[in-house]
């Protein structure tokens, strides 16, 4: 095993008594791509923030890349690319300036900085609109923008927060393509985000968070198989008949969820269990048999839906 | 990677000055000023410098042919033009200085983020706080440089001593700069931002800028004098009047310790802001 790039070890950070980050542990390889999965306000960023050499952490251990946070700011940093959650390019400058500027940031030599700056863009599909005013980019070129721009002083770690909320699909598609592209390329990937299909995508290995601690910890594979049934079925009765039906469902599958907007009957084979629901004399409104996916693990977890 | 991580260790322990909130390169943040600059505002800019020339030209040319001769407070008589134009070149100083730290920076602060984008690199508070300073001295330095030329031009430099309020605007450019970015690195909202105005107006008019101080009754001779303008407006005075005297260095000191205090807490809020 390859020393670890960052060690976590009872990691918390509290403002005044609320506990945004409560004793978290975690290690992340060299090339490893490594996820943070939670919903809004589990504490996500805060972990990206301290890790990033932002944010001081109240208690704990932390390493990144053999060096205290606390101690070490501008040295971590200058070994980072660090994506945010909300873009902050620079809008008085255009596209190519934000990342020559960007790399004198880190007291890069000019001449390196201009190369860099042209192979970024390809890599970001921006050349052509190298001269181009911030305000002008679509999101998801903002983005791809904002990535180029953390790759300007080629970081062993990448920290992503949130690299794909709010963009339509396609624009996501885009991204997840150069991202991996990253990871092919050795470049350790620490993401976060609320999108189980990200995390399925782009992750290795991941922890699921709520409320500033971790629930559970894997690969996306073996989270499903350890916290989840192979299948899942899931009906719609209609609004406000959702819970009467839960109650009529007991003995169906493994376990049952019942959602205000629908009930999931987790089981090895969703078809059987749809096959006997006329028995019960319910008619659901649809009826739709699935993979179990993080979204069942975060729900089995926590009792609570990802995107709320 | 084991030897990777050894040697950043070792690089990491060979670079630390000022610890964690200094890395040397201000430049860098002086110079994204000066390219967002070229970019965007160029009119604001030369606006701003034109402001106290017109002051001079309409106060000191124009009233200055009903108002004579006045006496400085070391007891020069002087025309009325050369009486306030020193006063009016650290008007220039301030105001170019005051234009990039404040509202510049609040906006930067609080809408753009930019400072959060800088603090996530190799930069540390210090270097993004004396980054944005410098680029206001710089301002403030043009504005004064300019109007030197033209108090030049119309024979207001009396004195040899006068080569010297060059250096002196920079320094009032610099401590103004760097108090109003610290002022300003407190702010929240735009009523907050508003006070600014309200306190520099006054200052403007009150600090012996267009008459002696001691037309005051000496309470308030105290309260202007604690006010960081007067000091440029008699520093600069005694320069290009050539009265140089003892009172030259207290407003020296005045100003070094406003820049000392300016530098300080903007790089505390900085770090208390963005690097929590």
């Amino acid at each position: 095993m390859p020393e670890p790039v960052i060690t976590a070890v009872n990691l918390v950070k509290k403002y005044k008594d609320f506990a945004a980050v409560d004793n978290v542990s975690f290690e992340i390889a060299p090339g490893e791509s490594f996820g943070f999965l939670g919903p809004n306000g589990a504490g996500k960023s805060t972990v990206m923030r301290m890790v990033g050499a932002v944010s001081t952490r109240t208690s704990g251990a932390l390493s990144v890349l053999g060096l205290d946070p606390d101690e070490y700011g501008p040295e971590i940093r200058s070994r980072l690319g660090v994506v945010p959650q909300a873009d902050n390019l620079d809008t008085e400058l255009r596209v190519r300036e934000n990342l020559l500027v960007y790399g004198r940031y880190f007291g890069l030599p000019r001449r390196q900085i201009a190369s860099r700056a042209d192979e970024l863009l390809e890599f970001a599909q921006l050349t052509e609109r190298a001269k181009a005013k911030v305000d002008d980019l679509s999101g998801g070129m903002k983005r791809r923008l904002t990535i180029a721009r953390a790759l300007i002083n080629e970081p062993r770690i990448l920290l992503l927060d949130e690299p794909t909320t709010g963009l339509d699909p396609q624009a996501r598609h885009i991204l997840w393509d150069r991202l991996f592209r990253l990871k092919e390329q050795g470049t350790t990937l620490v993401l976060t985000t609320h999108y189980m299909d990200e995390a399925e995508q782009l992750c290795d290995r991941l922890v699921v968070v709520d409320k500033g601690r971790i629930m559970a910890e894997g690969t996306p594979a073996s989270l499903i198989a350890s916290y989840s049934s192979r299948e899942v079925l899931e009906m719609r009765f209609g609004s406000g008949h959702n819970a009467d039906a839960g109650e009529r469902l007991v003995g169906f599958g493994d376990r049952i969820e019942v959602l205000p907007d629908r009930v999931l009957v987790y089981s090895s084979d969703g078809e059987a269990e749809l096959s006997r629901i006329p028995s019960t004399g319910l008619t659901p409104i649809t009826s739709l048999v699935r993979r179990s996916s993080l979204e069942d693990v975060f729900l089995r977890l926590t009792g609570r839906s990802l995107v709320e | 990677m084991t030897e990777t991580l050894a040697a950043g260790r070792a690089s990491a322990r060979r670079n630390r000055l000022l610890g964690s909130i200094y890395a040397r390169n201000a430049n860098s943040v002086m110079a994204r000023g000066v390219l967002a600059t070229r970019s965007t505002n160029w009119l604001v800019v030369v606006s701003g410098f034109f402001e106290p020339i017109f002051y001079l030209l309409s106060m000191g040319l124009g009233l200055g042919a009903l108002v004579g001769t006045v006496t400085t407070t070391n007891g020069d008589e002087v025309s009325y033009a050369a009486f306030i134009a020193p006063a009016l070149l650290a008007v220039a100083a301030m105001n170019g200085a005051i234009y990039d730290s404040t509202w510049n920076v609040f906006f930067k602060m609080q809408f753009s983020k930019l400072y959060e984008g800088m603090l996530s690199t190799s930069l540390g508070p210090l270097d993004v706080a004396l980054g944005e300073i410098s680029l206001a001295l710089l301002r403030g330095a043009l504005y004064g440089v300019g109007f030197m030329v033209v108090m030049q031009f119309l024979g207001l430099n009396l004195s040899w001593w006068a080569l010297l309020a060059l250096p002196a605007v920079v320094l009032i450019a610099f401590a103004f700069a760097s108090f109003g970015m610290a002022v300003t690195s407190y702010m929240t909202t735009f009523q907050q931002m508003d006070w600014i105005n309200f306190v520099l107006l006054p200052m403007f008019l009150f600090s012996a800028t267009f008459y002696p101080i001691t037309v005051y009754p000496e309470p308030i001779q105290l309260v202007v004098m604690a006010l960081p303008l007067w000091h440029g407006v008699e520093l600069i005075r005694g320069l290009t009047t050539g009265t140089v005297d003892a009172g030259t260095a207290w407003h020296v000191l005045y100003y070094l310790v406003m820049i000392v205090i300016g530098m300080v807490f903007t790089t505390k809020r900085l770090t208390t802001l963005f690097l929590d």
